[in-house]
Formats: C-alpha cells, sequence, structure tokens
C-alpha cells in the first residue's frame, strides 16, 4: 500500500480540523462559548455536529470489521446506534435541553437537590468518558500503522495532541464547525469509495459474498450472511442484550447529552434529533458493503486479526495505481475525522465536569476547563497504550451497557417519574454502575470464561440495566418522604413548551 | 315641567345582585404558577398526553425492530430469498430498518408538537 497519499490525507484532516477550529476561536470569549457554544446553534448545523461527534473510529472502522469477521450478527451495533437516537428523541431529547442544565450531573442535581448524586454522576461521565475514548486512541494507533509502519501509540498520541491544541483554542463553539464539517467528510470517505468498488465488483461478475469460503473460525461461507444462525449459543441472549445496551446507553453518553445544551429550545432539540436520525441512516448503510465485499477481496484481513482495518485496505486492493491509493486515502481522512471528531466531544464533556467538579475550585473558568482536558485526555492515552486486544466496536459497546444501566434510568425516571428521590437515584446508579463495571473490567482484562458466565459477562446491559431501574423505583418508593420539594416546578420546566410564559423556578 | 327647581336625583338601574361577585378567572398559567389543584391537573394532562406518545412510538419500535431476531430464528426460510447475492435477513439489517427509524422519529415529532400547542391553547385561555 502506497503511503504517500494517505500520510498527506492524515495531514490535511488535521491541518483542516485545527484551522476551523482556530477559525472558530473568534466567537469563543466567555466560559458559556466553550461550554454549550452559547446555545445559538441552528438544528442543520448542530445535527451534522452531532452526527460527527457520534460517528467514531467504532463506526468507521469498527462495523465493517466485526461485520467482515463475525458476519451478520454484529450489523446490530450500527442499527443500535441509531435506533439509540430514536429512544433519546422520545424520551429526554426536549426536557433534556428545557432542563437547562450544561452536563448531566447538572441535570442530575438540579433534579434531585443533592450534591452526592451530583458528586456520583460525575465520577460516571468521566468513567464512560474514558471508556470511550479509550478505543478512539487504540484505534488511531492501528490505522497509522497500517498506513505507515508506525508503533501504535504514535496514532492515539498524535489524536490526543490535536483533541487538546483544539479545545485549548476554541472549546465547544469552533468544535460545533469542526463536527460537522467531519460528518460530511465521513460520510463522503466512504460513499464515494464505495461506489468505484461496487462498480469494480459488478465488473468481476458480481460474485455473491455468501460465496467466498475463507476457512476462519466463526461464522463461514454461507453462514456468514445469516443472523441468528451462528453455532454460538446463546445467540439470542446476546443480541437482545446488545439490543438494550445500544438502544438505551446513547441517551446516557457524555458527549452526546452535552450537545443538547447548545439548541435554542426543546423543539429545536427534536427537530436537531430527527435531522440527526436521518443523517445515520445515511452512513450506516455504508460499513456493512466494506463488510461484504472484504469477503471476497480481502478475506486474509480476517485471518490476520486486522479486520478493523479492512476500510482502509480495501479500495488499494481491489483497484490497482493511482486511483486505488487515491480512494485509500480518502477512507484515511475519514477514519482520522472519526477518531478527531469523537476524541474532541468526549473530551470537551470529560474536561466540562472535571473543571466544574474538582479543577474549578481554585481556577479561573476558561483556565479550569484547559487543565481539565489535558487530563480528560492524558489519562485515556495512557490506558489505550496498556490495554489492547478487544476490538474498537466491542470496547465501544461496552462503554454503552454502563450508559444504560446508569443514566438511562437517571434520565427516564427523572424526567417521567416525580416520585424519585436522591436515596433511589444514588442506590440505582451504584448497583448499575458496579455490576455493568464488573462485567467491563472482565471482558477487557482478557480472561477466558466459556457458557452463560461468558455470555453475561460479555454483554451485562440485559441483567444489569433492568437491576438498576428496579433499585431506583424501589428505593424511591421507601425513601418517599425525601422526594426534592422543588419537583413540581422542575417537571414543568421540563415539559411545557417555552413560548408559554410560566415560572419555571 | 319645571325641571330648574327641583333637579331629579338620577340613579344608575342595574339588574339587581342576586349571586357572589364571582372570583377572578384565573388563566392555566396562573393556576400552574400557583402550584394548584387545578394546575397539577393541567400539568398532569401534558405529561400523560407526551407519555402515552412515547410508550407508543416505542411499542411500535419494539413490534418492528425488537422481533426481528425472533423472527430471523422464527422463520429460517427466509435465509433462502436472496437479493443481489445476499440473504433476505441481511438486507433487512444492513439497509432496510433506517427508514423505518426516521419514520417513526417523523411521526413522534409531529405529534409531540401538537400535543404542546394544545396545552399552550389550553392553559393560555382565560
Amino acid at each position: 500500500m502506497s503511503t504517500g497519499l494517505s500520510i498527506s490525507a492524515v495531514v490535511v484532516v488535521v491541518l483542516a480540523t485545527l484551522a476551523i477550529g482556530t477559525w472558530g476561536l473568534r466567537f469563543s470569549r466567555t466560559t458559556s462559548d466553550f461550554f454549550v457554544a452559547s446555545r445559538t446553534v441552528r438544528p442543520r448545523l448542530n445535527a451534522s455536529a452531532i452526527g460527527g461527534e457520534y460517528l467514531s473510529a467504532a463506526s468507521f472502522l469498527g462495523v465493517a470489521g466485526l461485520v467482515l469477521a463475525y458476519g451478520a450478527e454484529m450489523l446490530w451495533y450500527p442499527v443500535g446506534w441509531t435506533a439509540g437516537y430514536l429512544v433519546l428523541l422520545v424520551l429526554v431529547a426536549a426536557p433534556l435541553r428545557r432542563s437547562g442544565a450544561y452536563t448531566l450531573p447538572d441535570f442530575a442535581e438540579t433534579r434531585l437537590e443533592s450534591r452526592a448524586v451530583r458528586l456520583v454522576s460525575s465520577l460516571l461521565v468521566v468513567a464512560i468518558g474514558w471508556l470511550y475514548l479509550m478505543p478512539q486512541f487504540q484505534g488511531a494507533g492501528l490505522a497509522l500503522r497500517t498506513v505507515t509502519g508506525s508503533p501504535p501509540w504514535v496514532g492515539g498520541l498524535l489524536v490526543a495532541a490535536v483533541v487538546v491544541i483544539n479545545v485549548f483554542t476554541g472549546g465547544m463553539r469552533s468544535v460545533t464547525f469542526v463536527q460537522a464539517f467531519q460528518y460530511w467528510l465521513k460520510l463522503t470517505a466512504l460513499l464515494v469509495p464505495a461506489f468505484f468498488l461496487l462498480l469494480i465488483w459488478i465488473g468481476d461478475g458480481a460474485t455473491p459474498p455468501t460465496a467466498a469460503e475463507t476457512g476462519v473460525s466463526g461464522a463461514l461461507g454461507s453462514a456468514w450472511g445469516l443472523p441468528m444462525t451462528s453455532d454460538q449459543p446463546y445467540v439470542l441472549y446476546t443480541t437482545y442484550s446488545l439490543i438494550m445496551a445500544t438502544f438505551l446507553g446513547t441517551m446516557g453518553l457524555p458527549h452526546v447529552v452535552v450537545r443538547f445544551y447548545t439548541n435554542p429550545d426543546g423543539r429545536a432539540a427534536r427537530r436537531t434529533t430527527l435531522v440527526v436520525l436521518a443523517l445515520l441512516g445515511c452512513f450506516y448503510v455504508l460499513p456493512p458493503v466494506y463488510a461484504a465485499l472484504g469477503r471476497l477481496y480481502a478475506p486474509d484481513l480476517i485471518t490476520s486479526g486486522h479486520s478493523d482495518m479492512v476500510v482502509l485496505e480495501l479500495p488499494a486492493r481491489m483497484i490497482s495505481g493511482y486511483g486505488g491509493e487515491l480512494l485509500s486515502a480518502l477512507t484515511t481522512a475519514g477514519a482520522f475525522a472519526a477518531f478527531l471528531s469523537t476524541s474532541s466531544g468526549l473530551s470537551i464533556a470529560v474536561a466540562g465536569v472535571l473543571s466544574q467538579e474538582f479543577t474549578g475550585r481554585r481556577l479561573a473558568g476558561v483556565t479550569a476547563f484547559r487543565i481539565a482536558a489535558l487530563v480528560g485526555v492524558a489519562v485515556p492515552l495512557v490506558l489505550a497504550l496498556l490495554t489492547s486486544g478487544v476490538s474498537v466496536a466491542r470496547a465501544v459497546g461496552l462503554a454503552f451497557a454502563v450508559a444504560a444501566s446508569t443514566f438511562c434510568p437517571l434520565l427516564v425516571l427523572g424526567i417521567w417519574w416525580r416520585r424519585l428521590t436522591d436515596v433511589g437515584a444514588l442506590a440505582g446508579l451504584a448497583v448499575g454502575g458496579v455490576l455493568s463495571g464488573v462485567a467491563v473490567v472482565d471482558t477487557l482484562s482478557g480472561a477466558e470464561r466459556t457458557g452463560w458466565t461468558d455470555a453475561l459477562l460479555a454483554q451485562p446491559a440485559a441483567w444489569t440495566v433492568p437491576a438498576a431501574f428496579v433499585t431506583m423505583i424501589g428505593v424511591s418508593l421507601l425513601t418517599q418522604r425525601r422526594r426534592p420539594v422543588g419537583v413540581g416546578r422542575f417537571l414543568v420546566r421540563l415539559h411545557t413548551p417555552e413560548a408559554v410564559p410560566l415560572d419555571r423556578g | 315641567m319645571n325641571h330648574s327647581e327641583h333637579p331629579v336625583q338620577r340613579v344608575r338601574v342595574t339588574s339587581p345582585r342576586v349571586r357572589r361577585p364571582r372570583p377572578p378567572r384565573r388563566t392555566g398559567i396562573a393556576e400552574i404558577d400557583r402550584q394548584s389543584r387545578v394546575g397539577e391537573i393541567y400539568m398532569a394532562s401534558l405529561l400523560r398526553a407526551q407519555l402515552r406518545l412515547a410508550v407508543v412510538v416505542l411499542a411500535a419500535l419494539a413490534a418492528t425492530v425488537g422481533m426481528l431476531p425472533l423472527v430471523f430464528l422464527g422463520f429460517p426460510g427466509l435465509n433462502d430469498i436472496l437479493i443481489l447475492g445476499m440473504p433476505l435477513p441481511w438486507v433487512v439489517l444492513a439497509f432496510g430498518i433506517y427508514p423505518v427509524l426516521v419514520a417513526l422519529g417523523w411521526v413522534f415529532v409531529r405529534a409531540a408538537e401538537r400535543n404542546e400547542q394544545a396545552f399552550a391553547d389550553m392553559v393560555e385561555r382565560s
């Protein structure tokens, strides 16, 4: 694979990201700019930004890799990541915007009038953020190694450095422009090569990808194309657990939630989310195309364990000469856009919480935010260098499981159930966080398990989410005397349209 | 008649006051702001309408997308239907679900805005 073009593609994306970030600097003046872009972002720009932020390394590289290696069952990942936005739209989008809070801990504290809930929420935001940042840095390392042969830590460090510079100079406002740009870059980077690759495939006689016998373990030949037929037991449990984690976990991701506060009002928040649904749907039809063609043209990636790289390798393999190199450079550019955008969003969310909770006590607003950003990026970078071997999309899947087991019950009950109490919320967060946390640590440590134990720990959401909901509801019912006094006024704020002149507390 | 000597005291004649004066009518907005029983009822009706809508949309999601794993498991014959060389379940999972999700989202946004408009009309009337 020729490296010159792909390296230039990486350089161009990095420079473009920095340039747009700096251009946005002119607008950033106050702490409010840094956090939530002063709440003036229009639905369509905001939707592109959300899409750009959400489509991570897991979406851009991981989905195609997983589908290539494990078959149709893995298509539930992109479906779940999109359906998660529908659930978010239906249950929390408008109320969350109307709550008027900057971050998830802000929401928790205002709703439950409790500092303790706020602190636990902050810890969870940081934990989920780091769990999600880790695979981004790992993916960047793998991608840069594929392109240049550099050691794996170089790519991670590069992405971390760009993110920190961007956050330092612009905060959220400039990031909004960067993210919006990166959605369209990512879409183009998959769409254009896919078009040419399909033409080549048709020119080669359009062999069905299911005919490819690749002689690797897992789904073989024709069975690869079929969901629910893999020889792996517990497949029904695993599928439904994955559905639960992704459908319910999206609303609890810190970088997703912080975006809702940038909408002007609740109605705009809903419309933005609807546009996001459409943008995600347009994007996610593309990775399966790469996976199916990879089955025919790059089956050796499965045996070598580098299936995550199929999106980067496929164009150069199918099209010889300059054209193939150019298209590979394009997908590489898209991959780096994915690393940069998701990492920026997550870093800002984590830095926002860190600076509010910890560094903000001693330092002035913007300085505290910058210090927090530095810490927020450094820790997962080190973690990424220490752990490896878990596929990018699977690691992200674990972050979803933790979010679904903690913030999903907190948000849904906090918005729709007036009897939620601070003690109930704390108990639910603790149960959900500890149970899913144990499963995450066990999976990341690479312990070999079999049978039901393996299925339950690898996809924990199906039992941790109900456990968290039941605990939160049960303990709240037992502690009704602690129901916050301002809950009535707060529900008025969450659910009434802004145009009605009500007292919102 | 001599009007100038005995000017008649003029009296305004109105209907007799047989009922208690009405309490000033409050708008729904005022009731909600006072957190009165009436205000609670206004809020409960909005919450119930929005929650019912959410449940309906989520039920539709569960009945369509959520049933697919069971359908694929229960009807293996679907795998024999090929589209461009790929089995039907693969094509549905890879391409077919997204339009359904967007359609459900669109229906929800319209209905939720209608609910809010109805609420606003109700509480702004006095």
